[in-house]
């Protein structure tokens, strides 16, 4: 899931703490690294989207990790530009609803992707973890290229997620 | 009614909302992991000052980055002010974007393209 040269990686119980260190620090190093603020200011966007997805979706596997919530996340610098990736464990149910989700993302194009946000944006209510049921879709929007995604087998229950977004320079 | 003003942090914006003036102003970022909470107050805030509004609304909004768990909570916001001038209230909703920041731009056409007030896109030049 590692491409390019790594800014920050992460694994471990992740929580609202480790998100927002995370995310002053990315601050501080994208200052300091890059002269160009709307890059900046996009990868910022596409990686505060990509932890709070994964804050809201990392499900406890029993027995698997010694701390609950277990997620990854990278940030590397790649040749094109920004690489942010996420992986967690999802339950099989999970599984279907989000490959179906990011295929559907995935084949819009930028015009449908805009209806579709609004779409969202107006129409559906707040999940019960209080995402918006927006990320990806934003993440797709404002990225311009396609979510990449894997699923690994991890037991009878349960697959490892991978999600990888990248934002071109 | 009182003026409510809100300090921004890393993760939630300024907010300065008169009832004197009717000028609401919402600036900074808007960031939180659930936004519901932060926007009640807000929300809250316009539902009281509907009931005896100024004749014009000024709803000045200036965000350097906001996640979409805040845009449901925004366009919230902005459906009060709907209601608001379909009561007659005057009222415009100014979005600043920085300069070149199309994602910003394109945020704001989105809600008035979803929101009958009419909005007004204006771009910061440093």
């Amino acid at each position: 899931m590692h491409q390019g040269n790594i800014i920050i990686a992460y694994k471990g119980s992740v929580n609202a703490d480790i998100i927002a260190d995370t995310l002053s620090l990315v601050e501080v190093k994208l200052n300091d690294e890059m002269e160009h603020s709307l890059t900046r200011k996009k990868v910022y966007n596409v990686l505060v989207e990509c932890l709070q997805n994964l804050f809201h979706h990392v499900d406890t596997v029993p027995g698997f990790y010694n701390e609950d919530n277990f997620g990854v996340f990278i940030l590397s610098k790649i040749d094109e530009g920004f690489r942010v990736s996420t992986g967690n464990m999802v339950n099989g149910q999970k599984k279907e609803i989000l490959k179906q989700k990011i295929d559907k993302i995935n084949s819009l194009d930028k015009e449908e992707l805009k209806e579709f946000y609004k779409f969202v944006l107006n129409n559906q209510m707040f999940s019960d973890k209080g995402g918006g049921g927006l990320g990806l879709i934003d993440i797709a929007r404002k990225t311009g290229n396609k979510l990449e995604y894997t699923f690994t087998p991890f037991d009878e229950s349960f697959d490892f997620f991978t999600l990888s977004a990248t934002i071109n320079d | 009614m009182e003026l409510l003003s809100i300090e921004g942090t890393p993760k939630t914006p300024t907010v300065t909302m008169n009832p004197n003036t009717g000028v609401i102003e919402i600036k900074g970022r808007s960031i939180p992991e659930n936004s519901i909470e932060f926007y009640k107050t807000i929300i809250d805030w316009i539902d009281e000052y509907s009931k005896s509004p100024q004749p014009n609304t000024v709803v000045n909004i200036q965000f350097e980055y906001f996640n979409t768990s805040s845009s449901k909570c925004i366009l919230d916001v902005f459906k009060k002010f709907e209601m608001l001038k379909k009561n007659k209230a005057d009222v415009v909703i100014n979005w600043y974007y920085e300069e070149d920041d199309e994602d910003m731009l394109e945020a704001g056409e989105d809600y008035e393209s979803i929101i009958k007030v009419p909005f007004k896109m204006i771009q910061i030049v440093d």
